[in-house]
């Protein structure tokens, strides 16, 4: 393990592996080690261990087991044309580095991606050939999230299902004409493909209520994809009509987006420009309201101008400024549903408001102390003590409720 | 004022004890106290219950009691205070824990939270070293938690590291896991835990590679991992410099010249590029290749949110052609046609009329699902008559490399695709129409038979179906 080599090889490799946006650890089956056998367990919650300084969370040990790549898609640093250093694991060194940093309580688990060589069969082999050294060699019951190399035959990713926690492959654009542009031997129609499989995997896996004898688990934390920002020219209407395409065809879990950010030895075809950081962030604020308060794609772009999300504002805010015939809500008799309409509350929140109404009238200071600030709330709503009036309606409530008049939208720190 | 004495900082069957006591005894919020150690007791044990000690059984609500036994955890000197307070409202307002907008309640979920915080904390920066003892491996951690939830969050640990011998030093105490038993000790001192652990190095490089420095955000970091734990974690040394180097790294990407491709490459992929399209003019020779060709197809928009194109299955050449609409949900993902829940309904009927699928070609007028998404579902949506006019080119193709004798259409759509026009179904169903190549017969589509609500009706509807399928069968 000592050799400076191998620490050499896993800053490479961990390098080559930070673009990919997701690292969540969440979702899984729950299992431990209690029955002295193995080590490791997962809770249903995953756990960031870390923080880095750009504020993601550190909770796998993610890491490609190759940078070299046949492949020459514009937008990965990896791609045969790029002049990275590049390194290769062998199996076993990635084995003991998940469990070494797991035993000392790192890490949460591995999520294990790669540069194809040879063949999508030959490299899609090696990774399930690390998740079941893992599994069955060293009864590990940490996360194993693993990339799917699409092209790879089916068998293997139905072995790659019955080891890991969570498969994804990444869509990567959201144009399918920058695809063929920009990752010319990627076919959109094989990564669908692969994601359509593992739907099927889930949906076999999860045992019907007669089934005496239950099927083996598949992938429990299911499976997720990546777009990138600002790579090619989607508006932001259509990358969210394309992520409900891939919850709706594919149940995934979550799709993540990951602006576009310059990376070494880069492709003269790309943006040469800061990460849309902002942007990104309005995208997950607005996957958000599609997965969890019942926003269809169309009242999504109903929050955008010219297809994009506001910068300055929330997309949930923006939607009510835009549509404020639906309000003010009643907080005593209103649904569910349009309480989660209203900008500032949030689901625990309307949860909350619901329970306490049954036992007190709910008054303006009640609300105060249920969200996280009133000032953004008070004009959306009606309450015991409290109506808006003509606050609703005003001309520049906009400005009275965010009143950072220029939005900007590099920096962030 | 009335004072107890509790045996530690986290006793909470010593708090409950005397806060029983305390309200039977009828002492007030304000006139209560509790202090922890032993040099100031005494006091409780001379209150005397008002009551006759029948209020010492008087009921909490069991959420009374969890949130109490986390807020007990929390560091601040008034949490006794507030608990008790929170006790003797309960007596008049038995739902009180749950008006959790009330100011008492609010402030005790709020300490709750932060007690909930510091075990999550450290469940995630807990950091383990590796000491060998007598050939022993012994993992022990220095920690330094938020508020008192070491023997909380100590069975966590104990889960996840049964096999390993481990134990967790804090100023509050000591817990040691011997992979059977769990025991705790006194408060504990840094000098105790190991200094080092040659994986840490491993660490540290992990940790500043996958930093990617054109994404700073110092703020959401320092959220998420507050200061206060930065001493115990030894990654934590290396943010200042990541920091201070990220805007002169990121410049240097952003003017980096690109690198000259690769013109053998560049080559491969225009070739690459070439063979893959799907050109007009093509004529595909077999079965294969159009199955192939068809997930090119741009002729119509469905292919976008659509997996894969599904083309037709079955014997070739065959007898009989079946067209159904389009692929639906399990055909899309299958990539075969007629797999789904009306695919079961038409192989029950062809059964019945004496058809055997195996004998057949089965296919569809359109070759991509058309949908809408709604939240993880999709809703099936008819096709166009411009879709089906633009699909009908691959259904042409498919009709003359099979050759069937006998077509049938199930429903409007896959009339249109065969015949080019829509009769109206129920009208034309069930009689021979004569075409060109082949002789069709329309009947409705096996989905429109799962949709019926009404019983009979549906048993009445199938009748006819079979009926058709059967004059199929005459005419083959
Ligand atoms: S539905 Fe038919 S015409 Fe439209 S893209 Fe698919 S194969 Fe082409």
């Amino acid at each position: 393990m000592a050799q400076l080599d191998l620490r050499q090889k896993l800053s490479v490799l961990a390098d080559a592996a930070k673009y990919d946006a997701s690292c969540a650890s969440s979702g899984t089956s729950k299992r431990d080690s209690s029955d002295s056998k193995g080590l490791g367990s997962t809770e249903g919650m995953g756990i960031c261990h870390a923080y880095t300084p750009d504020g993601r969370c550190v909770s796998l040990l993610k890491i490609l087991l190759t940078n070299f790549c046949i492949y020459d898609c514009a937008y990965c640093i990896n791609r045969a044309s790029s002049n990275v250093p590049r390194a290769r694991f062998n199996v076993q060194e990635v084995v003991d580095l998940t469990l070494n940093f797991y035993r000392r309580n790192y890490i949460e688990g591995l999520f294990l991606s790669s540069g194809i060589i040879r063949s999508g069969d030959y490299t899609m082999e090696q990774l399930v050939l690390v998740a079941k050294t893992l599994r069955e060699v060293h009864g590990f019951r940490g996360y194993i999230h693993l990339k799917l190399i699409p092209e790879a035959d089916p068998k293997l990713v139905e072995m790659a299902g019955l080891y890991a926690d969570r498969l994804s492959a990444n869509i990567e654009l959201p144009r399918d004409e920058a695809l063929q542009r920009l990752a010319p031997q990627k076919d959109v129609g094989v990564i669908k493909k692969a994601m359509g499989q593992v739907r099927l995997g889930v949906e076999a896996a999860k045992p019907e209520k007669r089934d005496r004898i239950k099927p083996p688990k598949f992938a429990p934390a299911g499976q997720s994809t990546q777009l990138i920002v600002g790579a090619d020219g989607a508006p932001d209407t259509e990358i969210i009509d394309r992520s409900a395409s891939l919850y709706g065809g594919y149940g995934l879990r979550r799709v993540y987006y990951s602006a576009f950010s310059p990376i070494p030895d880069a492709s003269s075809s790309l943006p040469l420009q800061k990460p849309p950081l902002m942007r990104e962030h309005r995208l997950y604020q607005a996957d958000w309201l599609m997965r969890f308060y019942g926003f269809s794609p169309p009242e999504i772009g109903e929050a955008t101008v010219g297809g994009m999300l506001d910068l300055a504002i929330d997309p949930k805010l923006a939607w009510a400024l835009n549509r404020r015939e639906h309000f003010p809500v009643d907080v005593n008799t209103a649904s569910r549903e349009m309480l989660l309409r209203v900008p500032g509350l949030g689901v625990k929140s309307v949860d909350r408001m619901i329970s306490v109404r049954r036992y007190r009238t709910l008054r303006l200071e009640d609300i105060a102390r249920l969200c996280r600030g009133i000032d953004k709330v008070r004009p959306f709503i009606s309450a015991l003590d409290w109506t808006p009036g003509g606050l609703t309606d005003a001309a520049d409530l906009r400005a009275r409720i965010s009143p950072d008049p220029a939005p900007k939208q590099l920096s962030l720190f | 004022m009335r004072v107890a004495t509790l045996d530690s900082e986290t006793d909470f069957d010593g708090w409950r004890k005397a806060a029983r006591a305390f309200r039977s005894a009828g002492v007030r919020p304000g006139e209560a106290a509790f202090r922890v150690g032993r040099d100031d007791g005494g006091l409780f044990d001379e209150l005397e219950p008002q009551d006759g000690g029948q209020g010492a059984q008087f009921p909490v609500p069991r959420a009374f009691v969890e949130l109490a036994q986390a807020v007990i955890l929390h560091r601040s000197e008034d949490r006794f205070d507030l608990l008790y307070r929170l006790l003797w409202r309960l007596e008049r307002e038995p739902d009180l824990i749950r008006v959790v907008s009330d100011r008492d309640v609010a402030d005790a979920f709020e300490r709750a939270k932060n007690v909930s915080r510091a075990s999550h904390k450290m469940k995630a920066f807990v950091r383990f070293r590796l000491a060998e003892e007598e050939g022993d491996e012994h993992w022990i951690s220095w920690f330094e938690p938020a508020h008192r939830v070491l023997e909380r969050t100590a069975p966590f640990f104990a889960r996840r590291f049964t096999t390993m011998r481990w134990s967790i030093l804090t100023p509050d105490g000591q817990a040691h896991w011997d992979t059977r038993h769990m025991t705790f000790g006194p408060p504990a001192t840094r000098d105790m835990a190991p200094a080092e652990d040659e994986i840490e190095d491993f660490w540290k490089t992990y940790y500043a590679s996958t930093f990617n420095p054109a994404r700073l955000k110092t703020k959401t970091m320092q959220g998420e991992m507050p200061k206060r734990y930065w001493a115990n974690l030894p990654e934590a040394a290396l943010i200042p410099d990541l920091i201070a180097s990220a805007a002169a790294r990121e410049a240097a990407m952003v003017a980096a010249p690109a690198p000259e491709p690769n013109p053998r490459l560049a080559k491969t992929l225009s070739r690459l590029n070439r063979d893959r399209a799907f050109e007009e003019g093509f004529t595909p020779s077999s079965l294969e290749e159009l199955g192939q060709a068809v997930q090119a197809c741009r002729r119509c928009p469905l292919w976008r949110d659509a997996t894969q194109g599904v083309c037709g299955q079955g014997a070739r050449p065959a007898r009989l052609m079946i067209v159904g609409e389009q692929p639906g949900d399990q055909e899309d993902l299958a990539g075969k046609p007629f797999v789904g829940p009306a695919g079961q309904v038409l192989d029950a009927a062809l059964a019945e009329a004496g058809i055997d699928r195996d004998d057949a070609f089965v296919t569809n007028a359109v070759r991509h699902f058309k949908h809408t998404p709604r939240g993880k579902r999709r809703i099936h949506q008819t096709p166009t008559t411009s879709e089906i006019t633009a699909c009908r080119w691959w259904l042409d193709a498919e009709r003359s490399l099979v050759k069937p004798k006998v077509i049938l259409m199930l429903g409007g759509t896959a009339a249109q695709g065969v015949m080019g026009r829509k009769p109206e179904v129920m009208k034309a169903r069930g009689r021979a129409i004569p075409l060109p190549d082949a002789t069709a017969l329309l009947t409705v589509h096996p989905s429109y038979l799962l949709r019926l609500p009404d019983r009979e009706a549906a048993a009445v509807a199938r009748e006819r179906f079979v009926a058709d399928l059967k004059m199929v069968q005459r005419l083959l």
